[in-house]
């Protein structure tokens, strides 16, 4: 199919529907509007249905019910709406019920701002509602990628029967890029949806959707359950990129838009004779640990580039675990981070020595 | 190497959102790299709308032009003030002189003035001044041409405003004919 230039919203959209989408329940926030908008419109004709909450917890809990009775259902808000379907979103997790989850994340905290931000890295990685789970979360870099990844992320939803997150700041949100929406062969078996609550038909015992266990040792047990299947997703899913990682005196590390804007640094830089490597996480969550074992002895520090205060940054360290220093560039509320102030703090950092 | 980084420029309802999306799409269709970027939020409505565009032969880095701009299509007075000092030296400022009667205050730029109102009123068609300045930017720099960016509208437009298309490749025309030497 040839390429279309499309707004990211609307490509999110697009992409979910060929991606088997058939629910779609969201309130408005800006700068995520044009997806609801483009459900709206698009949904019924491929046979589905878009309904617009009276609230974002009743949208999140409309999932939980769709995604129980076995749909493929989808969600969509920014970063104070995500606040507010936190609940819903652990009791999925909780329920190992499948959705997706796409957050256009814009500045906080409250209500905060409409321009890009990359502020909800904690949230989105660290849980964000009560209980030990996590989201498998992509972050992708530009439209074709988001396109790409999104029949994956359904897939892997279903697969593993939890919640997953699809992250894009602002920008992302709102720039036309050209996209082409490809023919993709899933990479995962996906079994019958025989847990779903679709009525016994007086053959069988009724499935159950639920996330309350009153018995402490019955609840352990559900939760060591949870953690294997958090360490298969953590074995089998993590994703990156690197980039001009051989001879890299430092290696800078970056998400989303911010990873576009540093690959421009990171080009300047090299036109100076300065080598400074990149790794993109494309999931935040499971981190893509493996890549940090790529880097070779050349580097002598990491440094998180984020449109935040410094969230990324500690999973850097972790990651790091004292192998090299770790050191936060970022700009926050709205503000892009330039290549020009990325340049300056890596040169403050590495001397601008060659 | 081609790598077009403009910015076009003016009050919401003018159109430079919709020359932003030309230029990509045109640009798309002549198989460049491209990307528009808007600038959004409440100022929108009636207040300064502007957009963010390149054109490459390499895959886009970073959408955001920030002081490196390689042209500017500046529609108000507004955006005058805002954007001229975001244009690289020896780079385009292309301005509508029909509502700017400030000159520019850079000496290192490649100024055109370009009374793009009365221009398209001689058209007929007021609302067509966004394309008159599109006509001339694309004669300036010959990122894309005017075919193509015929093409691109005829899809933004659908069938239902067929009927505008003569007015609108006139227009670009026009402009194109203004700074011709």
């Amino acid at each position: 199919m040839a390429k279309i230039l499309m707004k990211g919203n609307e490509a999110i959209g697009a992409a979910a529907i060929k991606a088997g989408c058939k629910y779609f329940f969201g309130y408005p926030i800006t700068p995520q509007n044009e997806l609801p908008e483009y459900m709206s419109r698009e949904l019924p004709k491929a046979g589905g249905v878009f309904l617009q909450a009276e609230s974002e917890v009743a949208a999140i809990n409309m999932v939980y019910g769709a995604s129980g009775a076995g749909a493929r259902v989808m969600t969509s808000s920014s970063s104070p709406g995500i606040a507010l379907k936190q609940e819903g979103i652990t009791y999925i997790a909780g329920a190992e019920l499948p959705c997706v989850i796409v957050n256009i994340v814009r500045g906080g905290p409250g209500l905060g701002g409409i321009q890009p931000a990359q502020s909800d890295y904690n949230q989105v990685t660290r849980g964000g509602g009560n209980g030990d789970y996590k989201l498998l979360v992509y972050a992708p870099a530009n439209l074709q990628e988001m396109v790409d990844l999104m029949q994956e992320a359904f897939d892997a939803a279903d697969y593993y029967r939890t919640p997953v997150m699809m992250v894009g700041d602002g920008m992302i949100g709102q720039i036309m890029e050209p996209v082409e929406f490809k023919e993709s062969v899933s990479r995962f078996e996906l079994p019958e949806k025989d847990w779903a609550t679709v009525g016994t038909g007086n053959k069988r015992k009724p499935n159950i959707a639920n996330s309350l266990f009153l018995d402490p040792a019955e609840l352990e047990k559900h939760n060591v359950k949870l953690q294997e299947k958090y360490a298969t997703i953590k074995a089998n899913e993590a994703r990156y990129e690197t980039y001009n990682l051989e001879n890299a005196q430092l290696v800078a590390v970056a998400y989303g838009t911010t990873s576009r804007i540093l690959r421009n640094a990171i080009n300047e830089l090299k036109e100076k004779g300065i080598e400074v490597g990149m790794i993109r996480p494309i999931t935040l969550w499971p981190f893509p640990e493996e890549a940090f074992d790529q880097i070779p002895a050349s580097c002598k520090g990491l440094l998180s580039v984020e449109m935040s205060m410094g969230q990324m940054v500690d999973d850097l360290k972790i990651v790091s675990n004292g192998r090299w220093p770790v050191y936060f560039y970022g700009r926050s509320g709205g503000m892009i981070p330039t290549p020009a102030g990325i340049i300056g703090k890596i040169e403050e950092l590495i001397g601008g020595a060659k | 190497m081609l790598n077009e980084r403009v910015i076009c420029a003016g009050f919401g309802g003018q159109g430079v959102m919709l020359i932003g999306q030309l230029i990509s799409y045109a640009g798309m269709l002549e198989n460049r790299e491209v990307s528009w970027l808007p600038s959004y939020g409440p100022e929108m409505r009636g207040g300064t709308a502007n957009c963010s565009v390149m054109v490459s032969e390499k895959p886009i880095g970073s959408p955001v032009i920030t002081d490196d701009a390689t042209a500017a299509i500046i529609m108000n007075l507004p955006s005058l003030a805002k954007f001229e000092k975001d244009v690289e030296p020896g780079g385009r400022l292309l301005i509508n002189s029909s509502l700017i009667e400030k000159k520019a205050t850079r000496d290192d730029l490649q100024v055109y003035y370009i009374p793009a109102n009365e221009l398209a009123v001689e058209l007929g068609n007021s609302r067509v001044s966004n394309m008159v300045m599109l006509g001339a930017y694309l004669e300036l720099t010959k990122i894309v041409s005017i075919e193509s960016v015929m093409k691109a509208l005829k899809k933004i437009f659908g069938p239902a405003k067929e009927h505008l298309m003569p007015v609108n490749e006139d227009a670009l025309r026009k402009g194109a004919a203004a700074v011709r030497q």
